[in-house]
């Protein structure tokens, strides 16, 4: 364990960026399980499934199609929003209303059929993705090289959170979708449709997990098992925010990943486990996450 | 409006519980997962014959391929090897002296064990005669005991580490296709006498990482140079961001990676975005497979330095053979590791033939010690004392996207080591069955 005063400026401030920039991932990806949660009472198993289908599918369009990055941007969660907007349609409504246990299991194997299906096809190895010109190279920063990349990230997220929690917490959009949640049957009766609604919000769930895919493919390999090694994490990190509360998902995911980057500094040993401990200790303190309503 | 009650009832109670519904739910998905559902257990060839006793004789000769089949390890093994192990036994003829002979796979997902109850499992229950592969060395160091204490065979073509003819010799175990101080020996050695005498690793925190280390770190301090530091990661680490700093903010020479499959690969990618080569830095992969550049691409590979016991394009006969295995492979060309399953299996089946008693592990071993090999990947051979075959180790370097004429064609040889220098002097040995 290092003593936290004799670790120079430098290395903490390199580490404090890194941290927000796997604060991003965990943020982005957090926020779209809050999302589906918070309005379909679903506990969205097939999240990391769907952020390694987003890079999929991005690898596969420059592979076969030579569309590249930028295209892959919109058209990645385009495509896994529409593949999300089937599976409610077709399975994930039919355990609507029964308790959230069963949305639970069906996503749950529909993560290991996603996973496997990629990993019989793609090998477990990885495949390579490479960073768009526009975003090589990167800025000396005295204290750090930033990668341009990363940056880019960070900026990127930082716009889709702030963005997604505009719309549903300061719109009429937004006010449609919380109100179908609280009650469906009477928001239903003014008129709304509802289901429709709740399709959609999967589908917008589903694409935000794919677009952290896509983000990710350039930086970490473009593997079957990536969304697995991220998703009990970002599960920690909704649960600390509270399930259900944007803000809170958004708020979490930075913090989080600076934490853990701190963590790393100072003790790495324990730097894999201090996301868990601290969802234990909020657990234990308020249950609800620190954003979290009891209702 | 009964039922409207109801339904809005439902709504309000599931919503007044999702709060402690929530911390509980996330507590039943993680025991969920951490059952460790996304592994495959055993995978028998259909038809097994479930054979009671330990003896088997005159039965079947089972052979069971203990691989990583679903994990960072699984394309440098994996399915390759229980291919490579089939071709064995396809080219020997499928019998032993009139006995058909059978391969069974099973994943131990790099986790001790997992591993150590399948080859218990295989060995108490299946018959299984002989284990071949098993890519982690922290399973290969526990299933090595266990082959010991029931006198089977332990083939090991996957694994890493030194100790496995060090302290941790059996006179059950052949360590097949490269280890730790080869590899040490090999780049290690190269890149000190081009210039990289200042060192800083990241390494993979279980046995084969700090084995490799630590070889790497003799060769280093033997030639002169120095060891700056070390950052260590967990297996099947993702993001190397922060190692990476640690390794620039040294300024040391060379940053060395103990580490292979999986994590070698994201290491090397991000230590391309954080400018590591371009500061002036030089990568150096001490563990790095066909498998490995092909998930990379020439691109960032290229220039990279590598020891390895075989490759697909060394000469006519390994490229006949690597088409057949390319072939059952969608075109993927075998690794190292793979092809010592092959010809470990192949060893194996000959000595057999000639034992009076095939299920005497000690006997088999004895034997195959006994006899030198031969085989079409590794040409001629022997294997010592401590266990350890011995062949030439071959220092490649990886090729530019301009220079690769095809697909898979991505090494330049630069060196080849003798068998007489490759791997580690008997007289070094801490192994207890060398006499000396």
């Amino acid at each position: 364990m290092h003593d936290p005063f004799s670790i120079p400026p430098q290395a903490l401030l390199s580490q404090l960026l890194i941290g927000l920039i796997n604060g991003s991932f965990y943020a982005l990806l957090s926020l779209g399980l809050s999302v589906i949660f918070g309005l379909l009472n679903v506990v969205n198993f097939a999240h990391g499934a769907f952020y390694t289908a987003g890079a999929f599918v991005a690898y596969l369009l420059l592979e076969h199609t030579g569309i590249g990055y930028w295209p892959a941007l919109v058209m990645a969660p385009l495509v896994v929003g529409a593949l999300g907007v089937l599976i409610e349609r077709t399975m994930l409504r039919r355990l609507q209303g029964l308790d959230p246990l069963y949305g639970l299991l069906f996503t749950f194997g529909l993560a290991l059929v996603i996973q496997g299906l990629l990993r019989i096809e793609y090998g477990s190895s990885g495949l390579p993705y490479q960073i768009p010109e526009a975003l090589e190279g990167g800025r000396d920063l005295h204290f750090m090289f930033l990668p341009n990349y990363r940056a880019w990230v960070i900026l990127f997220s930082v716009s889709i959170c702030l963005g997604t929690w505009y719309v549903i917490e300061r719109t009429k959009l937004g006010s449609y979708l919380r109100a179908g949640a609280e009650n469906p049957a009477l928001v239903q009766a003014f008129g709304v449709n509802v289901p429709l609604m709740t399709t959609l919000t999967y589908g917008f769930g589903v694409g935000l997990a794919a677009i952290a895919g896509v983000l990710a493919a350039p930086i970490y390999r473009v593997s079957p098992m990536m969304g697995a090694d991220q998703l009990i994490v970002v599960f920690a990190v909704v649960v600390i925010g509270g399930m259900g509360s944007i803000m809170g998902s958004i708020v979490s995911g930075f913090a989080l990943g600076v934490i853990e980057a701190i963590t790393k500094v100072i003790y790495p040993n324990a730097s894999d486990t201090v996301v868990f401990v601290l969802m234990a200790i909020i657990l234990l303190v308020k249950p609800a996450g620190l954003f979290g309503k009891v209702q | 409006m009964r039922t409207m009650h109801t339904g809005q009832s439902n709504e309000v109670s599931a919503r007044a519980h999702r709060s402690r519904a929530g911390g509980f739910l996330f507590a039943l998905a993680v025991s969920a997962v951490l059952a460790g559902p996304l592994g495959c257990s055993n995978k028998s060839a259909p038809g097994t014959e479930a054979s009671g006793a330990a003896s088997t004789k005159g039965k079947s000769v089972k052979i069971g391929v203990l691989t990583d089949l679903s994990g960072l390890y699984a394309d440098l093994g994996g399915e390759g090897s229980v291919l490579a192990a089939k071709m064995a036994v396809e080219d020997f003829g499928g019998k032993v002296n009139g006995v058909p002979v059978e391969v069974i796979s099973g994943d131990h997902q790099n986790k001790a064990d997992v591993g150590s109850n399948l080859a218990r499992q295989w060995m108490d229950v299946d018959g299984v005669q002989v284990i071949v592969d098993v890519p982690s060395s922290a399973v290969a160091l526990a299933v090595n005991e266990i082959v010991r204490d029931k006198n089977k065979v332990f083939l090991a073509s996957g694994p890493g580490s030194t100790d496995i003819t060090g302290k941790a010799c059996t006179a059950n175990t052949i360590h097949w296709t490269y280890d730790t101080w080869a590899l040490a020996n090999g780049t290690g050695k190269a890149i000190v006498q081009e210039g990289g005498d200042s060192w800083f690793f990241l390494t993979a925190d279980y046995a084969f990482g700090q084995a490799l280390e630590r070889d790497v770190s003799n060769v280093v301090k033997a030639s002169g140079g120095k060891v700056l530091g070390s950052a260590k990661h967990p297996l099947n680490a993702p993001d190397f961001s922060s190692l990476l700093l640690q390794a620039q903010s040294s300024k040391a020479k060379i940053v060395g990676l103990a580490n292979a499959g999986g994590d070698t690969i994201n290491a090397i990618k991000q230590a391309g975005e954080f400018g590591i080569v371009r500061s002036g830095q030089k990568l150096a992969g001490l563990l790095v497979f066909i498998s490995d550049i092909h998930a990379l691409g020439l691109k960032t590979a290229q220039g990279l330095e590598l020891t390895s016991a075989f490759y697909w394009d060394h000469n006519p006969d390994t490229r006949t053979w690597s088409k057949r295995f390319g072939e059952k492979r969608k075109g993927a060309m075998p690794t190292m590791v793979q092809a010592g399953v092959y010809s470990s299996v192949l060893h194996y089946l000959k000595a057999a033939t000639v034992v009076p008693d095939p299920t005497d592990g000690k006997a088999v071993v004895a034997k195959m010690k006994e006899m030198p090999t031969d085989d079409p990947l590794f040409g001629k051979g022997t294997i010592r004392a401590d266990g350890r075959k011995i062949h030439p180790m071959y220092l490649y370097e990886v090729k530019a996207p301009a220079d690769s004429k095809g697909p898979w064609d991505y090494y330049t040889l630069r060196r080849e080591i003798p068998a007489a220098e490759a791997f580690r002097p008997l007289a070094e040995s801490e192994c207890p069955l060398v006499k000396k």
